[in-house]
């Protein structure tokens, strides 16, 4: 870091409280940002060229590998694509369930993220064992929320991290109404408990900053969503899945390993709560639009820091979701549809907790996967970070370093990024000339 | 659940990381009233319940540690710090060493927590432990048998 001759850098070469590595660098000239780059060093990991030649059934739970906090994003978005190619629609109790596992997924990684990565920051903790010692009951709140998602994730999936119930078409057992049910007064308590969060995260200190997001999300005619919807955006976006790529392209950048996505226009799109509550607020649960409302989001949200109160409400919605499929729940005669190989292409998207997961294969007659495409919420958002970086770290010069990387952080961790999945990412550098 | 705990930390398919699981495999196999053995795949929240109201608890670990393969360190955790850099765990940094420290601040980490690290060979995709450390396997056990009989 340095203040001489009116330049200014600032680096961080590792930055904390995100999934996976990366890295930033700031160069400042005077008062204008000349170039700032989110650095993802984490070496790519291949998995689109190491699922050719795979089975069709095998894409889920590879890919699945792709992120320990995210894997029923990915093997929700491989079976909808590997389904989409065979002409298969999965319907009532078993659609019903892969909602309510999403609904695990969403809470644990929200929480996880809420209590433990970002709240720090808005506290001045460094890091949620520092924030535990003064505000033990807070934490303590925090672990027992993540732990009603972590329930549903276990119950119908398996185990935690990665699970294994999963297939194409469904899965491998339904689960009773009796061990649905037996979730059900954590799942009370955790709802109340989502809440007070939302009281919680509305009344921190948000820096004043907006900018003007094109949000992307899935749009579903009558859900909040999860696995369905068409691909819509706030600039005019509104297409089936199957045209991702006519929306978006990636670019190899030489400052990141992971590819970043723009526009047609070559612009950057923001997905994630903010998006999806920008396009679908109309769809959610009558109290959690009303936790919304109370904690003045409006029709839309679009200073990024108050991403933490979008958060807080998804997860309030995550909760009334899952206690609804609970007690609507009769279990499916059969726990998977079958579905055979068959030569064609296929797309899937659904939301993970940071945004859109985007699968499209190709297979042949036998089922082999011959093209596969994938991409993570984190790298399209990546370019967005960035933009969100120069516009606030011009207004802000006159902080000095140690300040102003710590806001510069925040902003980072606003997107809840996952570096690893992205990787196909943070350290921080500010130049100041 | 006893307030005598074993857990065992790691994935059985990923190589020498089963070998946590494996040292409870060959416990449950041993007579030791009063003590559960558990096994947890590491994620942070998961092990905080696995000890929650425990007086003593042991989790053995695989680590990647610059020390020769097979080599074992009884860590007190109690009265150290875990370093996190040798207990990787990555869904969102919080694992086993984090898992400790929140425990800790919060006043939950069980009178006696002790961590038996083994430093691990081979971590690639399949059940079976490398050779040093499944050399290492059973002088660990009795070792922890031991402890256990004498806690």
């Amino acid at each position: 870091m340095s203040d001489a001759g009116g330049t200014r850098t600032i680096e961080v070469d590792y930055i904390a409280r995100v999934e996976g590595e990366g890295a930033l660098y700031i160069r400042t000239e005077g008062d204008r940002v000349e170039d700032c780059q989110l650095r993802i060093f984490e070496p790519p990991r291949f998995f689109e060229g190491l699922l050719r030649g795979r089975a069709y059934t095998e894409a889920p739970d590879i890919t699945a590998r792709i992120c320990g906090i995210c894997p029923i994003a990915y093997i929700m978005s491989a079976s909808h694509a590997m389904e989409d190619v065979a002409g298969v629609r999965v319907g009532g109790a078993l659609r019903e369930l892969r909602r309510l596992i999403y609904c695990g997924e969403w809470i644990e990684s929200h929480v996880l993220h809420i209590y433990m990565l970002h709240l720090p920051d808005f506290l001045g903790y460094p890091d949620a064992v520092t924030l535990a010692k003064d505000r033990p009951e807070t934490v303590r709140r925090a672990l027992r929320l993540k732990k009603a998602g972590n329930s549903l994730m276990r119950c119908i999936g398996g185990r935690e991290v990665h699970p294994v119930n999963l297939r194409v078409g469904g899965f491998y057992r339904a689960p009773s109404r009796a061990e649905l049910d037996a979730l059900v007064p954590e799942l009370e308590w955790a709802l109340g408990a989502a809440l007070e969060t939302v009281a919680l995260v509305q009344t921190l200190d948000f820096p004043d900053f907006e900018a003007d997001y094109e949000f992307m999300a899935l749009r579903h005619p009558e859900e909040y969503p999860f696995n369905e919807g068409r691909l819509c955006s706030t600039g005019g976006v509104d297409v089936p899945v199957s045209r991702y790529d006519e929306v978006l392209s990636e670019a190899h950048l030489a400052h990141t390993t992971a590819l970043q996505s723009r526009n047609a226009e070559g612009q950057p799109v923001m997905m994630g709560p903010m998006a999806r509550y920008a396009l679908n607020r109309d769809r959610l649960t009558p109290r959690a639009r009303r936790a919304a409302d109370d904690a003045g989001l409006g029709e839309a949200c679009r200073n990024p820091f108050r991403s933490i109160v979008v958060r807080a409400v998804e997860v309030v919605f995550a909760l009334e979701e899952a206690l609804r499929i609970i007690r609507a729940y009769e279990p499916p005669a059969d726990a998977c549809v079958p579905v055979g190989p068959t030569a064609g292409t296929g797309y899937g998207a659904t939301e993970a907790p940071r945004g859109i997961c985007y699968h499209r294969y190709r297979t042949d007659g036998d089922g082999i996967i011959r093209d596969a495409k994938i991409v993570a919420p984190t790298s399209v958002n990546q370019a967005r970070i960035e933009a969100d970086l120069r516009a606030l770290v011009e207004p802000n010069l006159a902080l000095d370093d140690t300040a102003l990387q710590a806001l510069c952080e925040q902003a980072i961790r606003n997107y809840d990024p996952c570096i690893s999945c992205s990787t196909h990412f943070l350290d921080l550098r500010l130049e100041r000339r | 659940m006893t307030p005598l705990r074993v857990i065992g930390v790691g994935n059985t398919a990923r190589g020498d990381d089963g070998v946590g699981p494996a040292v409870v495999e060959r416990l449950a196999a041993m007579d030791l009233p009063g003590v559960t053995l558990l096994c947890r795949d590491g994620e942070g929240t998961a092990l905080m319940a696995a000890w929650d109201g425990a007086q003593r608890v042991y989790l053995v670990d695989a680590m990647r540690s610059g020390c020769v393969a097979g080599s074992v360190h009884r860590l007190d955790a109690a009265r150290e710090t875990v370093p996190a850099d040798v207990f990787h765990y990555s869904s969102h940094a919080f694992g086993l060493a984090e898992a400790v420290e929140l425990a800790r601040a919060l006043g939950e980490l069980p009178p006696t927590t002790v961590i038996y690290g083994v430093t691990g060979a081979d971590f690639g995709a399949g059940d079976r432990l490398s050779a040093p450390v499944s050399m290492a396997l059973e002088a660990l056990t009795e070792r922890l048998a031991g402890e256990l009989r004498d806690a």
